[in-house]
């Protein structure tokens, strides 16, 4: 009979002939290693079982919305760098086509190819860490050795692009910063060449490896009904079934232009979830190249000196080009009123940008909707009645990182 | 099942609610109504429930503030998705700084829960109804609800301030 209360998970005091029963409190965070990320859980455990959670965030909230209130519009794009860490070309460029839309400015086609190549190398960069973070945490560690060096390739690839690794920033205004060069067409082609054979052996140290299996099939599972009503989007969402993806529903960059496929789960538990992000790094390969392949030739950027920051060697040797910078980068020329909202799939889900504008150098309000705040609130819901280490690479495979969720 | 567009979605809205709703525009493509929060939760209800719109995923909702709008000074700003169509939908109420109390939605969606919690800790809009009315990006001890236009970014150019002291 006490077993049976004991099972319940109240607390309770009790006479000499039965034991105490007491819920644990653990603080799963907001400095964990298993978490990648400063966040806190406060978990209460029966035993091994966890009966509630309590997620505790904002350690790292630094304030973009308000910050981004009194800068110019290139001045935040390093804001949205910072949120995504692991994807931030797709957020940069998320933002610099919101802008456009504000702005009416028209992207060649060339530029919209060139975005659409470095947006899916992120994507795969996205993808890779997340599932080899996930198998680290079932104690899988190889898998994370072996795709960290392709995610150098990728990071040497933007590398060659504009400079930068991690915040990059070559996008502007109206296209790129600058055109893609030999090598850095040379560069993706090998990494399109050689990366599958990784990517293969990666799945197949993973997919049928019994001991991973067992970890995560199953586990956290969350229905389409619920994930739709929690406001998931991306691969979480597609895991449980729903194929809704914003480059497919609403095509931005000349999504339209590509072959691909969305791919779904049917479950929606961490298995799924790993499954989808690897499906979507082969559909990701696939729509490079054909982008690789079919490059239109033409301007990288559009014919918009008013929004497109020139060159540096232009304005060096042009006064036009000097005159463009100067007001460009002192925020001087005032963007139309209106209101825009512009969604990008980001390597998590939908990222949403909604941006104010009252006439004057800088939003007046900017809102990001960052997919992982909205999805990581249904975490307590997919823990409760698993275990510490279920709890663990649920949160993993959720794929909520620290930056985007505070913001 | 017709095709959804934003004319037939605007007519659909007006014959709904009549002048419930009004300041009907399609800025960038996407309808956008004004409301007043009375009507809110009825709309997005009605708008959830309807079996030809089924607008029944919450994208975001945000709060704003237009300290210049005498009795209309705070806002909330809803963006609702009908999947089924894929046609977005603006829904705005404005209402008094004084009295900034606005029903809650977490009970049509359970995203709402974060990010009524959100508008509340940057703009201090009540949610009435919602179950865990806490900030959540901010400390707790905070008292100002900091993305009020009251509260400007610190000037970038003012020279009263000795930089070494702040590490720049």
């Amino acid at each position: 009979m006490e077993l049976d209360k004991a099972t319940t998970g109240t607390t309770e005091l009790n006479t000499t002939d039965t034991f105490v029963q007491e819920l644990t409190t653990l603080n799963l965070g907001p400095t964990h290693p298993a978490t990648h990320g400063i966040f806190q859980n406060i978990l209460q455990m029966n035993g091994e079982k966890i009966v509630s959670g309590v997620p505790t965030i904002g350690y790292i909230h630094r304030a973009f919305e308000k910050i981004a209130e009194r800068r110019a519009f290139y001045q935040i794009t390093p804001l949205t760098d910072r949120m995504n860490y692991c994807s931030s070309p797709i957020n940069n460029m998320g933002w610099w086509m919101t802008v456009e839309k504000l702005l009416g400015v028209t992207v060649p086609k060339r530029a919209e190819y060139i975005r659409v190549i470095v947006m899916e190398l992120a994507r795969i960069a996205d993808h890779l860490i997340c599932n080899s973070i996930l198998g680290v945490d079932t104690g899988a560690f190889s898998g994370f050795l072996y795709v960290f060096q392709e995610r150098e390739k990728i990071y040497e690839i933007y590398e060659e692009i504009c400079g930068a690794r991690l915040t990059t920033n070559m996008g502007r205004i109206g296209g790129m910063e600058r055109d893609l060069s030999p090598l850095a067409i040379e560069k993706i082609r090998k990494f399109l060449a050689e990366f599958p054979a990784v990517m293969r052996e990666f799945e197949t140290m993973f997919n049928r490896n019994r001991i991973f299996v067992d970890r995560v099939e199953g586990v956290g599972p969350i229905t389409a009904e619920r994930a739709l009503n929690y406001g998931f989007t991306g691969p979480n969402l597609r895991a449980a079934g729903v194929d809704y993806d914003v480059r497919v529903m609403n095509p931005y960059s000349s999504y339209q232009d590509f072959d691909f496929e969305i791919p779904v789960g049917t479950k929606g538990d961490t298995y799924d979830r790993f499954m989808v992000r690897n499906e979507e790094i082969w559909q990701s390969l696939r729509i490079i190249q054909q982008a690789v392949d079919n490059l239109p030739e033409g301007p990288f950027h559009a014919d918009a000196p008013e929004f497109f920051l020139p060159p540096k060697q232009e304005v060096y040797r042009n006064m036009e080009a000097l005159i463009y910078h100067f007001k460009i980068v002192m925020g001087e020329i005032d963007a139309p009123v209106g209101e825009v909202y512009h969604a990008v799939e980001g390597g998590n889900g939908e990222l949403g940008f909604y941006l104010v504008s009252d006439g004057g150098r800088t939003p007046y309000r900017l809102h990001f909707r960052r997919p992982c705040f909205i999805y990581y609130q249904a975490y307590p819901e997919m823990v409760v009645g698993t275990q510490l280490s279920d709890a663990i690479v649920i949160l993993s495979s959720m794929n909520v990182i620290a930056g985007e969720l505070d913001a | 099942m017709s095709e959804l567009t934003n004319e037939l979605l605007i007519q659909k809205l007006q014959e709904k609610f009549g002048d419930q709703v009004f300041d009907i525009q399609e800025p960038y493509g996407l309808v956008t109504v004004t409301t007043t929060r009375e009507n809110i939760i009825p709309i997005l209800q009605a708008l959830y429930d309807d079996e030809m719109m089924q607008f029944q995923f919450l994208t975001t909702m945000c709060g704003i503030h237009y300290p210049d709008n005498k009795g209309q000074e705070l806002g909330v700003i809803y963006h609702v998705h009908s999947l089924v169509h894929n046609v977005r939908l603006r829904i705005k109420i404005f209402f008094s700084e004084d009295d900034a109390v606005v029903p809650t939605a977490t009970n049509l969606y359970a995203t709402a829960n974060w990010m009524e919690r959100e508008t509340w800790d940057f703009y201090g809009i009540r949610f009435e109804g919602h179950p865990n009315l806490i900030r959540i990006l901010n400390v707790e001890e905070m008292e100002v609800f900091p993305m009020r236009k009251e509260f400007p970014l610190e000037d970038q150019t003012r020279e009263d301030k000795i930089n070494t002291f702040f590490g720049r």
